[in-house]
């Protein structure tokens, strides 16, 4: 089993915000990412597949072909746009870092066919990241 | 659904590889640089790693005004800009990053309850890096 990762980068904004809670607990749970204006970051995003390598081509997979799914799965639908208002997970998700990685995984795993997905991660910032293995990694749904 | 979180803080501490179980030889073979008497310093980068359902009310691993404030508190007050010899830890312990990976994992495995805590990586220079997750693995 070889992995193979291939870095993207996307900007966006986004704010927090939970409409079950009032605006005072919104405020206290989420501080400054609550701002309604909503506010961005440039995003990092690593994807890492896994499989055997190829005994004709020598590749776990068409690194060209990884690139296209992840720029019309997720590039051409997260970069520069409010993600709140314009990405539909996050119509009623709310779109912190956990969730992005979440929703990417679910984008991309059912368009790749060579290789598997190992793992999704997200960078918010440099010293900010999350990684989603997928659903079944925990041993619970 | 759960998820990886990891959150990267910064320290600046000395301090010196000596064993007193060695000879001074032994000392100096084995550490090299690192046992020069004065001691020396470093940049360390602490990755932080926790796990976790992610809430459904707040899309969160768990709140990062907690992590940042729980690290602030015991990690980095406990030792940025300290000599890392002087400290209880490392009375008997040598202050390599292993051990200074293991010192910081136990802190915030005891002390930190808002998530599980998967991992402490740390950089101590851009060269190397050492990670603890427990006896476990």
């Amino acid at each position: 089993m070889v992995y193979l990762t291939r870095k993207a980068e996307f900007s966006a904004s986004h704010y927090y915000h939970n409409p079950e809670f009032t605006p005072a607990e919104n405020q206290r749970v989420f501080g400054k990412c609550n701002n309604p204006n909503g506010h961005g970051h440039n995003y990092t995003l690593e994807v890492t597949v896994k499989g055997a390598v190829d005994p004709k081509s020598g590749f776990v997979v068409d690194l060209k072909q990884l690139k296209d799914v992840m720029s019309r799965e997720v590039l051409d639908a997260f970069d520069h746009r409010f993600l709140n208002k314009e990405v539909p997970e996050f119509f009623t998700k709310i779109p912190t870092t956990e969730n992005l990685a979440i929703a990417i995984w679910q984008r991309l795993a059912p368009k790749l066919n060579a290789a598997q997905l190992h793992r999704v991660r997200v960078y918010e910032t440099p010293d900010l990241f999350v990684d989603f293995y997928g659903e079944d990694f925990y041993g619970e749904a | 659904m759960k998820a990886h979180l990891t959150r990267r803080y910064m320290f600046s501490a000395s301090h010196r590889l000596h064993s007193d179980e060695m000879s001074a030889e032994e000392n100096r073979a084995t550490y090299g640089k690192c046992n020069n008497p004065y001691g020396h310093g470093h940049n360390y980068t602490v990755e932080v790693t926790v796990s976790g359902p992610v809430d459904d009310r707040t899309g969160m691993v768990c709140n990062l005004v907690d992590l940042d404030g729980f690290v602030h508190k015991k990690i980095l007050e406990r030792y940025d800009h300290q000599n890392l010899n002087l400290l209880s830890e490392f009375v008997k312990a040598v202050p390599t990053t292993e051990n200074l990976c293991i010192a910081i994992y136990e802190i915030v495995k005891r002390g930190f309850r808002k998530a599980h805590l998967e991992k402490i990586r740390i950089e101590e220079t851009m060269m190397n890096s050492f990670e603890y997750s427990g006896e476990d693995l």
